[in-house]
């Protein structure tokens, strides 16, 4: 008998907007959807632990059946938690890998050229298919030799001049894998007056560990950057973070998944769109010159959840001479670690169908999307360069 | 509880020594490991073996187990007096009560396990069994916040037990009498739905924010041996009376009182009675005989292409029975009622082998309607599946059959209408009256159906619809 302590699942009222708007349902037959998966399935799990349905594997944690729950039932949430419960995930060497991503990360970044270069070879590709399972067709992140955090402490100086501060939580692939988006954070904030500082340490926020159901790394990575942003925060405002998953797992997925207080630091948690448009929204706003791009803007899933898309939004509005057609609300289908897995490589790419049609419809210079992970995914799949909002914010400043 | 006393779990525990059932007291850390969502204030607990029956399981398994037996079983069939001839009862009249047909069944012996109604039956032959109905009120929970029965250790009292049945889980009871005139016309009352509530929440305290399902009562069949005016020390034991005997009325065995737990010992002493009348001396064998289906979630059923969650659930309801619907069929395999798993095949099978005629009796049979949507999904999809296969092309039936159903699920759920359980019940009216048209469709002179078919132009015919 379990203990039972989140019971949202009894919230539901059957209504199967969830299953309507789940993408991975909508792709692959084999999975029955967040309704089924999710609060009817929990039911049956109380009843007997052995009715847990191996389907599950299938979720990506991408959250749009939260969203779209009337009943505010943590479908993702509970679908997580079952699989950790049940032993629902498979941790073999190819997740760990794929999850860990500031080990392979710090591993990496040192040797980034011949890393970049070894993973594009054919081969490679092939031998990474066949012995772990890593899908051939993707093109695997590239990583950076300057890692974001040496390039920030070589002009951290230049940060002591602003009375106002913020620390920033640069996360993984901003680290290791390309430090543009954060350099560009920094120019912003700094034409807006305000300075910024780092955690003395951080770890990865968790979204690919909780993906791959490594919950107790998950929760001591947690646990570490708490402590760190309850220290931080006694010298700045709050703390920012560029990348939607990151932001979402830092204040929802950490109480409600992981069992970590973070009441103390949750509110002063901001993604970093929002906490933009509200300076620029109280007059905080430097001179923008205009910037005559016409773009199409991708709504990540996670930014939905967190509920950032308007502020990405206001922000790409304020940017004078820029057009922005806002996509359909689709999944990209990549969701971070899960369509590098082979057997999820045609999952992954029908999802993404959809977006990528309407990218090469629209005929626009360029992408625009918050997530790293979509960005790769639309790259691969559309003739386009994608970039961050902070990119075309920084732009229009210079 | 705190507000027990601790002196009765001595006397308990000495009282099941006496009567030789093991017991054993546990600490309350011991309890709560075993049933984390038990109220941490406990201050003690007694383990003693104790089980649950699937009451709807288990009527269905000895239905299926007589009719194997050349048995027949008649529902919907009112026993409306008894054939007396010659100072002997030879059979019952009977009404069906779905059609007003009337029915004349002649027999050797007639049995009268007519459980509350059995007073009734007597008085047809002026014969006198005073029942003393007493009214208990249940409520159902959305899921199992309990894996083994938990019982409040005192005397006897309202809603001092939780008993984990199939997905949910429910509190029960009420104990409170009623003239035999009200037994018809039985209701669960706010006031019961509170106690149930509150001494519910002392048991566990996670009911306070569980979602009800619905309140259920029914009558105890206790025959009245005193002068109780609770019910609650009445004796349960077992009545037996062969009038023929008793009233020098021949043909004619009353069986009342006891309670499911003897269920099985009463059918055994009842037929003890028929079979000596009929001057059958063998030894009754279905104490050693297995029902259908009983080897339950363990059965041995093979079907690779089924969930989980699907053969799970079929297996529990029907054990080794699940066989004859459990395939890689897709079409079988389609999922109808959602919240209790319960598939095309399946209802198909309840259909056809287990008399299942409308939706009420499929939700006995299967558990449609009994999860927490209470019949909002599975409804209008089940009653496609049974008219087709009972009354082609009749569409009208199948509106009938989801008018029925869901009025018996709102008769469960109006006394517990908040919260959650209120949203559905909206989202269940908005769906088949709003946006199905339910009601709109009822008074339409005839089925929608019929009218298409009448029309051979087919423009017409969607222009009509
Ligand atoms: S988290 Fe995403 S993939 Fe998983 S059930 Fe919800 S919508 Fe579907
Ligand atoms: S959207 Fe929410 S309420 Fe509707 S079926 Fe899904 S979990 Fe239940």
């Amino acid at each position: 008998m379990l203990n039972l302590i989140n019971t949202s699942f009894d919230n539901c009222i059957k209504c199967t907007v969830c299953t309507t708007r789940c993408p991975v349902a909508e792709a692959n037959p084999d999975y029955p959807g967040p309704k089924q998966a999710g609060p009817d399935g929990e039911r049956l799990r109380i009843k007997n632990p052995e009715l847990y349905d191996e389907a599950l594997k299938h979720c990506t944690n991408c959250k749009r059946c939260e969203v779209a729950c009337p009943s505010g039932v943590h479908v993702g949430t509970v679908i997580q938690l079952a699989k950790a419960k049940h032993g629902g995930f498979k941790k073999g060497p190819r997740e760990f890998m794929l999850s860990h991503t500031d080990l392979m990360g710090s591993l990496s970044s040192p040797a980034a050229p011949v890393v970049n270069t070894v993973t594009r070879l054919k081969p490679v590709k092939k031998l990474l298919d066949k012995t772990l399972g890593i899908d051939e067709r993707r093109t695997l992140p590239k990583y950076t030799g300057q890692t974001f955090r040496s390039w920030f402490n070589k002009q951290s100086g230049t940060q002591e001049q602003f009375k106002r501060k913020i620390s920033f939580f640069h996360g993984c692939f901003t680290n290791y894998n390309d430090p543009t988006v954060g350099k560009h954070l920094v120019s912003v904030l700094n034409a807006m007056n305000i300075g910024v500082s780092l955690m003395k340490k951080e770890k990865c926020c968790g979204v690919p560990l909780i993906a791959n159901g490594f919950f107790d790394k998950a929760r001591k990575n947690a646990e570490l950057n708490m402590n760190q942003f309850a220290r931080s925060l006694t010298e700045t405002e709050c703390v920012i973070a560029t990348e939607p998953s990151c932001t979402m797992t830092l204040r929802d997925e950490y109480p409600e998944v992981l069992d970590v207080d973070n009441s103390e630091v949750k509110d002063r948690i901001f993604f970093a769109s929002a906490f933009i448009a509200r300076e620029f929204a109280r007059g905080n706003q430097p001179d923008m010159k205009p910037v005559k791009l016409r773009v199409a803007y991708h709504s990540p899933c996670h930014l939905i959840k967190a509920g950032g898309v308007i502020h990405t939004m206001e922000l790409l509005n304020s940017i004078p001479g820029l057009e922005v057609i806002m996509l359909d609300q689709k999944c990209c289908g990549l969701s971070g670690t899960y369509g590098f897995k082979k057997e999820n490589y045609s999952t992954s790419q029908s999802i993404g169908q959809g977006i990528f049609d309407q990218i090469e419809a629209l005929g626009v210079d360029y992408v625009v999307t918050d997530c790293e992970s979509c960005k790769m995914q639309v790259e691969m799949n559309t003739g386009h360069t994608v970039l961050h909002p902070l990119t075309l914010l920084a732009q229009s400043l210079t | 509880m705190p507000e027990d006393e601790l002196s009765f779990q001595d006397k308990f525990i000495t009282s099941c020594h006496t009567a030789g059932i093991r017991a054993e007291a546990l600490t309350p850390k011991e309890a709560l490991r075993i049933e984390p969502n038990v109220n941490p204030q406990l201050l003690g607990a007694v383990r003693v073996p104790d089980g649950t029956i699937d009451p709807f399981r288990l009527t269905a398994s000895n239905i299926l187990d007589a009719e194997e037996y050349g048995g027949r079983l008649m529902n919907y069939t009112r026993v409306t007096g008894l054939i007396i001839e010659n100072g002997r009862v030879c059979g019952v009249h009977c009404m069906n009560i779905k059609t007003g047909e009337l029915i004349d069944i002649r027999a050797l012996q007639v049995v009268n396990a007519a459980g509350i109604w059995g007073q009734q039956i007597t008085e047809y032959a002026d014969l006198s069994i005073r029942m003393f109905p007493a009214k208990g009120s249940l409520l159902i929970v959305d899921y199992r916040i309990n894996s083994m029965v938990i019982n409040r250790c005192r005397k006897p009292a309202d809603a001092d037990i939780l008993v984990p049945g199939d997905t949910i889980s429910l509190i029960g009871t009420t104990s409170e009498k009623i003239p035999y005139s009200d037994i018809e016309n039985i209701r669960v009352t706010p006031n019961e739905v509170e106690t149930l509530l509150a001494e519910g929440e002392k048991l566990c305290p996670i009911m306070a924010k569980t979602r009800v399902l619905r309140a259920y009562c029914g009558v105890r069949p206790l025959v009245s041996l005193g002068d109780d005016p609770s019910g609650r020390n009445i004796s349960r034991g077992i009545v037996l009376v062969d009038h023929g005997k008793a009233d020098a009325l021949p043909g004619l065995i009353t069986i009342t009182g006891g309670k499911l737990m003897t269920y099985r010992l009463m059918a055994e002493m009842a037929t003890d009675a028929v079979a000596k009348n009929l001057g059958n001396t063998r030894h009754c064998e279905t104490a050693e005989k297995p029902l259908p289906g009983a080897n339950g979630k363990n059965a041995d059923v093979h079907a690779p292409q089924v969930s989980i969650p699907v053969s799970g659930s079929a297996k529990y309801r029907h054990g080794e029975r699940a066989a004859k619907f459990l395939s890689d069929d897709k079409k079988q395999n389609a999922i109808i009622c959602e919240c209790e798993m319960v598939t095309r095949g399946e209802i198909e099978y309840a259909v056809n082998n287990l008399n299942a005629k409308d939706l009420v009796d499929l939700r006995r049979r299967t558990r449609i309607g009994m999860g927490p949507c209470q019949g909002e999904m599975c409804s209008c999809r089940a009653a496609g599946i049974v008219s087709e296969m009972t009354h082609a092309d009749n569409s009208e039936n199948a509106l009938d059959s989801i008018g029925e159903f869901l009025q018996e699920r709102w008769k469960g759920v109006r006394p517990i209408l908040w919260g959650d359980a209120m949203r559905e019940a909206d989202f269940s009216y908005w769906v088949y009256d709003n946006l199905l048209g339910y009601n709109q469709l009822q008074s339409l002179p005839a089925p929608v159906s019929e009218q298409l078919f009448t029309e051979q132009d087919d423009n017409v015919a969607v222009e009509a619809a």
